[in-house]
C-alpha cells in the first residue's frame, strides 16, 4: 500500500463522510412524511389511480347504462354487473358490484366507459379484516 | 456413474480456475443418505475432519432481493458453487396472458420487472403495433423516449441504493430512493400510478403529457447531475467499495454471450449491444448518446457502466425534452385489437437488458401464446461461474451488480 | 481497589455511619445497583439516540411516536422483546445457546467498573486497570463464539467465526494503543491516567505526544469499531450476507441481551477512548482565564459523557457512511497495515518519552 494510495483512500472516505453530515446538518432534506396524520393534507395529482368510484350528480343520478363494457375489459374479474328491469321493461343497472381486493387499478375500466360514468378515485387504504369488506356496491340506486 | 447419467443438452463451458463438479449423478452413498439438494455431489472428507458444506441462501434472505433461492456449496466462506432455484414467484403470467385480451396482457407485463413497467409495456405496444400496422404520432414517440429513459433512471437508482445497502453502506440505500421519489411523482402525474404504470397503449400512450410535465423534467435532469456526481462521491470512489468490486465476479466477454447475457451485465463485459442503438426501436436513433462499455466483466464495471447510463439517460433526456413537438399523442384508438394471425416479436432494452415478448395470434382478441424473454434470466445464469472461488460477501456483491428482479425471473 | 466513590459524599456519609465491613457490603451494593441503572439509562439513551442520528444521516425523522421526540421508543422496544417468546430451535445446544447472551453484556460491564466517571466517581480503579480491560472485554468474544457455535446454523457458526478472527486480532491494535498512553503516563490505572492529563487541551495524550497520540487515537478509532461489531467492521452480524450472523437464531431476551451488550459496549469503548485520548472527566482548559473557569465549573461526568458522546457520535457517523469490509480484506488490514503501524507508533512514542519530546 503506497502512501499516496492510503492518502487518496483517506482523502475519498473523508469526502463520503462529508456527504453523509450534510445530509444530517440540513434538516430541510428530511424527506420523511408522517402518515396517517398528514392523511387530511395529502396532495393526489389529477390522475391518481384509486379504488374506482361511480359519481353521482346532484339529483344523485349516474350515467352507467349497464353496458358492461367495463366488466369486459377488466383483466380480473373485479366488476361484475347486474342489471334489473326498470318500469318500462328496459334493462338497466341494477347493481355496480367492485371488488377492490382483486383491483388492479390498471385503468382499463374507465377508458373503456363511453359514458364516463365510473372514475378513478383517491381511495388507496385497503386494510380489511375480510376480503368481502372490499366489495363495494358503487351505484346508489337502480338505473333508469 | 457419471458417465452413464445422461447429459443435459447445455454443459456449462469448463472453468479453469474452479473445481470441476458433476452436477448430474452423485455417489450412491450421498444419494442414500438424501440429504443433498438435488444436482450436487459433496467430495468426501478430508484428513484433516473438514468438509464442505451447503448453505441455502434464500428465499428469505435479505440480499436475494425478493425470493430467489440460492444453493451454495461453501468451503469454509469460499463459494464453489452456486446453483440458483427459481418459481418461488411464478404466476404463470404467460399462460395468464392467454386468457385476456392483448391489453389486457399488458397490464401484466407490468409485474414482471416492476422497476421497468413502463418499458415492459412499450414492448407489447411494439409487437401489437407491428401485428396490425399502427403507426405513432411524433408527440407519441418522444412521449414514449421521455417516459423510457425516466424509467430507466428511476430503476437504475433505486439499483444503486439497494447495491450500497448490499454492502453495507445503509444511508445510500435512502439516498438512491430521495431520488427515486422524484421520478415515481412525475410518473404519479403521468399516469396515476407509481409502480404498475399501464400507460402506453399500441399507436402511443393512454393520455397526453400532463401540464408542466417536460418542465419538471428538465429541473430533474439538472437534479441528477448533481446526485449523480454525489453518489459517485460517496460509494464509487470509496475505496472499501472498489476494494470489494474490483476484480470481483469476472464473466469474460465469451462467457456473457454464451449465457444470454444483455444490459448492463453484458456491455460491462465489453458487449457492444444496446437494442436501442442496435435496433433503434421507437426513435431512438435521433437522439445522441453513448452505450457505456465495461472493459474487464467485473463487478466494478458493472457498477460503472449503470452510472454511466444514468448519465447517458439524462442526456437522452435533455434532447427529447428540448425536442418534443406539439401534436397528438396517439394514433387513432381502436376499440378493440384483433391482431391478424402470425407471429410477431418485439424487443426493447429494459433496465436490466434485453426484454423481448413474442405474441402468436390465431385472429382473435386473445393472444395464442405470449412468451416473454426477460433479462433477469440470462444474466441469473451466469452467477454459478462468477461467483466460483469467491466469499460469500462476493456472491452478495455480484448478486447486486447482476440487478436482478425475481418476478421477472420467475414470471 | 477503592471502594465505591473513594471521596464521594455518598461513600463518606456511608463509611462514617457503618462499621467498617458493613460499610463496605453496602458500598459495593450500591455501586453495583449505580452501575446496573447506568447501564440500562445507557443502553437505552443510546438505542434512541442511534436511531435518531441514522435517522437523520438518511434523511428520515427516526421514532417520533412514542414520548416527545420518540424517547421512550427504546422502552417500548425492550418490553416487546421482554414479553416475547425465547425460542429455542430443537437442534441447538442448550447450554451454550442461554450461556452465550449473557457473557457480552457480563464484559461490558465489568469495563464500566474501572471506568472513572468523575473525580471520585469510580467503582474499582486497579493499577492494572489496562491489563484489566483487556483481560474482562474478551468475554464478548467468547460470548458471540459460544452464541454462533451452540445455534447449531451455519449462519451463525460463520457469524461467529468471522468474529472470533476479527476481534481477536483487532484486539492487538487496540491495545497496543492503550499500551501508548499507559506507557506516556507511566501508569495503568485509568483515574492515574486521566489526571496525568491535567492542564490545557494540550495535555491531552491526543496532543501531547506529536503525532504519535493522534495517531493511536485514530488508530484506536478503527480497531474499536471492529471491536465494537459496529458498521463497516460489522462482519459477525453482516445483515446482507449472513442475516443476523452470530444472532440469527435468537429471539425475545436472548436477542436484547445481545444489543443491548453492543450498545454498552460502544459506551465504554468511547468511555475509554475519552479516557486515555481526551482527558476523561478533566474539563478542557484553553489557557484563557474566563472561559477556563467557567469551563471548569461544569461537573466532571458532563465532560465525561460529553467526551464519550462526540466518540460515539464518531462510531455513527461511520456506520451510516460506509460499507462493509470483506472479511479477507478486513484480516489484512489489521495485519499487514493497522498492526504494524501501532506498533511502529508505540516505538516512536517510546522514543519521544525517552527523549522527552513531549508538550511541556
Amino acid at each position: 500500500m503506497t502512501l499516496s494510495r492510503l492518502f487518496h483512500d483517506t482523502l475519498s472516505m473523508l469526502k463520503g463522510m462529508k456527504v453523509t453530515i450534510l445530509y444530517l446538518t440540513r434538516p430541510s432534506r428530511v424527506v420523511t412524511q408522517q402518515y396517517p396524520e398528514n392523511r387530511e393534507t395529502l396532495k393526489f395529482p389529477e390522475r391518481f389511480r384509486g379504488q374506482v368510484v361511480m359519481p353521482h350528480d346532484e339529483k344523485g343520478e349516474h350515467t352507467c347504462t349497464a353496458c358492461t363494457l367495463c366488466e369486459k375489459a377488466c383483466p380480473n374479474g373485479t366488476i361484475s354487473i347486474l342489471t334489473t328491469k326498470n318500469i318500462a321493461s328496459k334493462r338497466v343497472l341494477g347493481e355496480f358490484i367492485y371488488r377492490f381486493s382483486t383491483c388492479t387499478l390498471c385503468n382499463l375500466c374507465i377508458e373503456a366507459c363511453p359514458f364516463d360514468a365510473i372514475r378513478m378515485g383517491h381511495g388507496f387504504e385497503m386494510a380489511a379484516y375480510k376480503r368481502d369488506e372490499l366489495d363495494y356496491v358503487l351505484n346508489k340506486k337502480e338505473g333508469r | 456413474m457419471s458417465e452413464s447419467m445422461p447429459q443435459g443438452p447445455i454443459q456449462p463451458a469448463p472453468i479453469s480456475a474452479a473445481p470441476a463438479v458433476s452436477r448430474t449423478g452423485a455417489p450412491d452413498a450421498v444419494k442414500k443418505s438424501g440429504s443433498l439438494p438435488p444436482g450436487f455431489t459433496l467430495r468426501d472428507v478430508r484428513p484433516d475432519g473438514s468438509h464442505e458444506y451447503f448453505l441455502n441462501m434464500g428465499p428469505q434472505h435479505p440480499s436475494t432481493h425478493g425470493v430467489l433461492k440460492l444453493v451454495v456449496r461453501l468451503d469454509g466462506e469460499t463459494v464453489l458453487e452456486t446453483v440458483p432455484h427459481l418459481g418461488f414467484i411464478h404466476r404463470a403470467i404467460e399462460k395468464m396472458g392467454e386468457n385476456e385480451t392483448f391489453i389486457q396482457y399488458m397490464h401484466l407485463t407490468d409485474r414482471m420487472d416492476y422497476l421497468s413497467s413502463h418499458i415492459n409495456n412499450l414492448c407489447v405496444c411494439l409487437a401489437i403495433e407491428k401485428a396490425m400496422n399502427i403507426g405513432v404520432p411524433e408527440r407519441g414517440e418522444y412521449i414514449r423516449v421521455i417516459v423510457c429513459e425516466l424509467q430507466r433512471i428511476q430503476s437504475h437508482l433505486l439499483w444503486w441504493g439497494a447495491f450500497g445497502m448490499d454492502m453495507g453502506a445503509v444511508s445510500a440505500f435512502l439516498y438512491g430512493f430521495i431520488e427515486r421519489e422524484k421520478i415515481t411523482q412525475l410518473f404519479e402525474e403521468l399516469c396515476g400510478a407509481r409502480l404498475t404504470m399501464n400507460y402506453f397503449r399500441p399507436g402511443g400512450s393512454n393520455a397526453d403529457l400532463p401540464e408542466g410535465f417536460i418542465g419538471k423534467v428538465k429541473t430533474l435532469c439538472e437534479e441528477m447531475k448533481f446526485s449523480l456526481d454525489e453518489f459517485d462521491v460517496l460509494v464509487s470512489q470509496n475505496p472499501i467499495i472498489r476494494e470489494r468490486t474490483v476484480g470481483v465476479g469476472l464473466l469474460s466477454k465469451e462467457r456473457a454471450i454464451s449465457n444470454g447475457c444483455t444490459g448492463p451485465v453484458a456491455r460491462a463485459s465489453g458487449v457492444n449491444y444496446d437494442v436501442r442503438r442496435n435496433d433503434g426501436y421507437s426513435i431512438y436513433d435521433r437522439f445522441q448518446f453513448d452505450v457505456p462499455l465495461g472493459a474487464n466483466g467485473d463487478s466494478f464495471d458493472r457498477y460503472r457502466v449503470r452510472m454511466d447510463e444514468m448519465r447517458q439517460s439524462v442526456r437522452i433526456l435533455e434532447q427529447a425534452a428540448a425536442g418534443i413537438p406539439e401534436g397528438q399523442y396517439r394514433s387513432k384508438e381502436k376499440p378493440n385489437y384483433k391482431v391478424p394471425a402470425g407471429s410477431y416479436f418485439a424487443a426493447v432494452e429494459t433496465a436490466r437488458g434485453l426484454y423481448g415478448t413474442y405474441l402468436v395470434s390465431d385472429n382473435s382478441f386473445k393472444p395464442y401464446r405470449v412468451k416473454s424473454r426477460s433479462p433477469g434470466f440470462s444474466n441469473l445464469s451466469a452467477i454459478d461461474e462468477i461467483t466460483r472461488g469467491g466469499k460469500i460477501a462476493d456472491l452478495v456483491t455480484v448478486l447486486s451488480t447482476l440487478d436482478l428482479i425475481i418476478p421477472d425471473i420467475d414470471r | 481497589m477503592i471502594a465505591y466513590s473513594a471521596n464521594h459524599p455518598v461513600g463518606d456519609f456511608i463509611r462514617a455511619n457503618l462499621p467498617a465491613p458493613l460499610a463496605a457490603l453496602a458500598n459495593g451494593a450500591l455501586s453495583v445497583v449505580v452501575l446496573m441503572v447506568l447501564v440500562v439509562v445507557v443502553a437505552i439513551l443510546l438505542v434512541w439516540l442511534e436511531r435518531k442520528v441514522c435517522a437523520r444521516f438518511q434523511a428520515r425523522l427516526g421514532p417520533t411516536r412514542v414520548g416527545p421526540f420518540g424517547l421512550l421508543q427504546p422502552i417500548a422496544d425492550s418490553l416487546k422483546l421482554l414479553l416475547k417468546e425465547n425460542i429455542k430451535p430443537r437442534a441447538v445446544d442448550t447450554l451454550a445457546y442461554f450461556l452465550a447472551p449473557l457473557l457480552p453484556i457480563t464484559g461490558s460491564f465489568l469495563v464500566l467498573a474501572v471506568m472513572p466517571f468523575d473525580h471520585n466517581l469510580q467503582v474499582a480503579d486497579p493499577q492494572a486497570g489496562m491489563v484489566y480491560i483487556a483481560a474482562v472485554s474478551g468475554m464478548g468474544i467468547l460470548g458471540i463464539l459460544i452464541g454462533g457455535w451452540g445455534s447449531n446454523n451455519k449462519y451463525s457458526l460463520l457469524g461467529s467465526m468471522r468474529a472470533g478472527a476479527q476481534l481477536f486480532s483487532y484486539e492487538l491494535s487496540m491495545v497496543l494503543c492503550m499500551l501508548l498512553v499507559v506507557m506516556a503516563s507511566g501508569t495503568g490505572s485509568l483515574r492515574e491516567i486521566v489526571l496525568s492529563q491535567q492542564g490545557t487541551v494540550r495535555d491531552w495524550w491526543i496532543f501531547k505526544l506529536p503525532g504519535a497520540g493522534a495517531l493511536a487515537f485514530v488508530l484506536y478509532l478503527i480497531s474499536s469499531t471492529a471491536e465494537l461489531n459496529r458498521g463497516p467492521l460489522d462482519l459477525s452480524e453482516a445483515e446482507s450476507e449472513l442475516a443476523g450472523g452470530f444472532h440469527t437464531e435468537y429471539s425475545g431476551m436472548g436477542f436484547s441481551m445481545f444489543f443491548l451488550a453492543e450498545f454498552v459496549n460502544m459506551f465504554a469503548s468511547a468511555g475509554l477512548g475519552a479516557t486515555f485520548f481526551l482527558g476523561g472527566f478533566l474539563a478542557p482548559q484553553f489557557g484563557i482565564g474566563p472561559l477556563d473557569h467557567i469551563l471548569a465549573f461544569i461537573p466532571g461526568f458532563i465532560w465525561f459523557f460529553a467526551k464519550t458522546g462526540a466518540l460515539i457520535f464518531m462510531y455513527m457517523w461511520f456506520r451510516w457512511t460506509f460499507p462493509r469490509l470483506r472479511i479477507d480484506h478486513l484480516l489484512s488490514l489489521e495485519w499487514k497495515f493497522l498492526l504494524p503501524v501501532s506498533m511502529a507508533n508505540l516505538l516512536l512514542a517510546a522514543t519521544l518519552v525517552t527523549l522527552g519530546w513531549i508538550l511541556p
